[in-house]
């Protein structure tokens, strides 16, 4: 195939994608929506996820299916253009979906956490529609300054830093919400299948002290990247100092937890303030800001 | 001790002093120190900065004098290197010091020591359980059993106490102490380097002193002697452009240095993110534009300008803007002009480039006669014409080869030139930033993915076990539970 070729087949994929995560959402909300049940003998309403069993599968399947036209989607984009495909923030946000997809399936070989298929599938849609609506670029070479090795390495590891950092996020508001509803009482029937919260709160910790060591390695990495392009290895360009604010705030977190014991609400909050500050750096430096990490209009 | 009429202890100066120095090194202040670093580095990033974008500051000051002089007061468009985020960050320098120091030697001297007594009273401790196993060969295999699981291990009469996970304290240290010399790193590049920029002709020599430099700034203790002593001749430079967008593809400098001066040349190609480096210096390519050629005759046809003008580009389709000063001439000379890479034109916006490379080259350019003001003694930018001593006498855009004659003389637009913009930067620090940054990230890795954790094994009232795991760390459960397993094997095999 030729480029073009390529680039539309990688497009042609993404709108795939958007029909497949579609599914994918459908099937989940069915999942719990019609697992409704009139308990007869309280009188509450319950649920019974038996009987939506298979509707759970289809959006599992439909996510299976997703991440790999997906894959095939950001592969075919990044071959048409000869290089890897992370030069613009339309690359930025396929490549990030893809991530957290892959985030969700690897998660759910290894924990029952089909429950959050629903909030990753609706995350993915929106990223992706997003993406191919907004923020889409035609595939083209690169400009000199981003011509180098470390595109591949940098870029790379702050966009898995920033998809576990939004998985994160997401497990933390969870966390917010279900400790409402034990304040209150107890979980709605719906929510009796996630995960306690003290899993949570841990799950959440773990994620962020597992990536925590990859954004300061991505950090790093653009330093020496950007000694070698722009003559020093940190300018307080707006994105350098956002990516450490954002460094600071998990660094805090970090400390609240291990050092001062903060647990539970306060942590979840602080997890949530941290990645605000990483989306912050994503959509209003990319799209508002200027400075030497604005290429190409977007 | 003596107290003063309000009853608090009167101190003295020293303990004010040791008191204030307890105060700054707690680990609290330190994380607020931090925090406070990160919110003082936001207005940084929403206010433009003298040095990365000086044109926008110069707006502020325009649109609103007054604003734009308070924030400048408080430093908002230097917020890098203004007094209060120097405070911050050197009393966080000092407070990481004060506090990590210590607990280094505390550490070292920790390592050689064996676990912690056993504690009395077990069944306070996490997982604490009674294993119902032979107590005569218990000790023996739990010992085995730490052995071999890598605990060190303290045998106290009929308690065994062991611990694992030291190098978690080591990788903690070790990332704090890296972060101190990533700040030496900054400090020393900052003390001791310089960087400075020059624009260069293709053609032309850049020999490496302080006065052949458009700008250049040295660090307080760096001498002005110090430069590398290399010439440095531009001899190419290819820029190539996607013709369907027109951005940039590649930029290639070729050039021919000889380091040090008078000795032979090598020919050496300089890119984007390909700089020249000798020692601690290095040669970026930053920048790329044009230099209309332009030939300049009075009246009786004596040359009075020839030679190449750099001209500053103004948007992606390099439309660049200059000025020609003519002083030599009576009365003096000056021109404002745009040099059109490729041409094209719209009743709207008249005449304006297409793209960026040279296909179909205009010199547009305005006329101005009367007094150039360079002798007035203020500065005066190269690029721009003052013309508030002048008047214009006529307006014209040349294509290439072509003359116009403004009455007073003529000009001709023979050619062009592409010019580069050299960064030059001499850094001795950052070779300890980045040892500093991959220690850092080791030691981030060994204090995050190592659990401290001890167990404890006690017989007496039957055979106790029980843990403790620093900050409730997942997996001493899973642990305890072997050991029990181990124990409990180990009685069925000697009965």
């Amino acid at each position: 195939m030729t480029s073009t070729n390529l680039a539309f087949f990688s497009n042609d994929s993404i709108y795939a994608c958007l029909v497949i995560f579609t599914i994918a959402f459908f099937a989940h909300t069915f999942e719990v929506s019609w697992s409704v049940r009139n308990s007869s003998e309280t009188d509450r309403t319950e649920f019974d996820f038996s009987k939506t069993q298979r509707a759970g599968r289809v959006g599992t399947a439909m996510m299976i299916l997703g991440f790999i036209v997906l894959g095939v989607a950001v592969i075919t984009r990044g071959l048409s253009a000869h290089r890897v495909p992370w030069g613009n923030m339309y690359e930025f946000s396929i490549t990030g979906a893809l991530m957290l997809t892959a985030a969700y399936l690897f998660a759910f070989t290894k924990y029952k956490v089909r429950w959050l298929g629903l909030p990753v599938s609706i995350s993915v849609l929106l990223t992706l529609g997003t993406a191919i609506t907004v923020l889409y670029r035609p595939s083209a070479p690169l400009v000199p300054a981003l011509k180098s090795p470390w595109l591949a390495i940098h870029v790379l590891a702050a966009i898995i830093s920033g998809g576990v950092f939004l998985v994160a996020n997401l497990v933390a508001a969870t966390f917010l919400i279900m400790e409402r509803y034990e304040l209150k009482g107890e979980r709605p029937a719906w929510a009796q299948r996630i995960p306690s919260l003290d899993s949570l709160d841990q799950l959440s910790y773990r994620l962020i002290a597992f990536v925590f060591p990859l954004w300061t390695f991505a950090i790093i990495a653009g330093a020496i990247w950007a000694e070698s392009a722009w003559g020093k290895y940190w300018g307080w360009d707006p994105k350098e100092t956002w990516a450490f604010i954002t460094w600071v705030a998990y660094a805090a977190y970090l400390h609240a937890r291990v050092t001062v014991g903060w647990r539970g609400r306060k942590a979840a909050w602080l997890c949530i303030f941290a990645g605000s500050t990483f989306l912050f750096n994503y959509i209003y430096v990319n799209i508002w800001g200027t400075g030497l990490h604005t290429y190409s209009g977007l | 001790m003596t107290t003063n009429k309000s009853g608090a202890p009167d101190i003295g100066l020293v303990g004010l002093l040791r008191w204030a120095w307890r105060q700054l090194t707690s680990m609290r202040t330190a994380l607020i120190l931090l925090m406070l670093l990160g919110v003082a580095a936001i207005p940084g990033s929403l206010f433009p900065q003298r040095n990365q974008n000086p044109q926008k500051v110069d707006s502020y000051f325009t649109t609103d004098p007054t604003l734009a002089k308070w924030m400048d007061r408080l430093h908002l468009f230097n917020v890098y290197a203004s007094p209060w985020f120097s405070a911050i960050y050197l009393l966080l320098f000092l407070s990481l010091i004060g506090c990590v120091l210590p607990r280094t030697f505390h550490h070292l001297k920790a390592i050689g020591k064996k676990p912690p007594l056993t504690p009395r009273n077990l069944d306070r401790m996490e997982g604490y359980r009674i294993v119902s196993t032979d107590s005569e060969i218990a000790l023996g295999v739990a010992k085995k059993w730490l052995k071999e699981n890598h605990f060190r291990i303290r045998v106290e009469g009929d308690s065994i106490s062991a611990e694992k996970g030291y190098s978690r304290e080591t990788g903690n240290l070790m990332f704090h102490l890296s972060l101190i010399l990533i700040l030496v790193g900054v400090a020393l590049g900052s003390l001791f380097g310089m960087k400075g920029e020059a624009i260069l002709n293709v053609g032309d020599r850049f020999i490496n002193t302080p006065t052949s430099y458009d700008n250049i700034t040295f660090g307080k203790f760096q001498g002005q002697g110090s430069l590398v002593p290399f010439s440095l001749t531009a001899t190419n430079f290819v820029a190539t452009y996607d013709p369907v967008t027109s951005e940039p593809s590649n930029y290639v400098l070729t050039t021919s240095i000889a380091n040090p001066i008078g000795t032979s040349a090598k020919t050496v190609i300089i890119k984007v993110n390909k700089p020249w480096t000798s020692g601690s210096t290095k040669v970026y390519l930053q920048a790329n534009g044009y230099s209309p050629f332009v030939t300049v005759r009075d009246k009786s046809g004596n040359i009075t300008f020839q030679g190449p003008v750099i001209f500053l580009p103004q948007d992606s389709n390099l439309s660049s803007l200059g000025a020609i000063k003519i002083p030599d001439m009576t009365p003096q000379i000056g021109f404002i002009a745009s040099f059109i890479p490729t041409a094209g034109s719209s009743e709207a916006r008249g005449i304006f480039s297409t793209y960026p490379e040279v296909l179909d080259p205009r010199l547009v350019l305005s006329a101005w006669q009367g007094n150039l003001g360079l002798d007035s003694g203020n500065p005066q930018s190269v690029y721009s014409l003052d013309t508030s001593k002048m008047r214009k006498i006529g307006l014209k855009a040349l294509t290439l080869g072509s003359t116009y004659n403004f009455g007073a003389g003529s000009i001709t637009f023979d050619g062009w030139k592409p010019w580069v913009n050299l960064q030059i930067v001499d850094d001795p620090g950052k070779m300890y930033a980045l040892f500093g940054a991959i220690f850092a990230i080791l030691g981030l890795l060994i204090s995050l993915f190592t659990r401290q954790r001890r167990i404890w094994v006690k017989v007496g009232n039957g055979v106790e076990i029980a843990g403790l795991a620093k900050n409730g760390i997942p997996g001493l459960a899973e642990e305890l539970t072997a050991l029990t397993r181990a124990l409990v094997d180990a009685k069925g095999e000697s009965e």
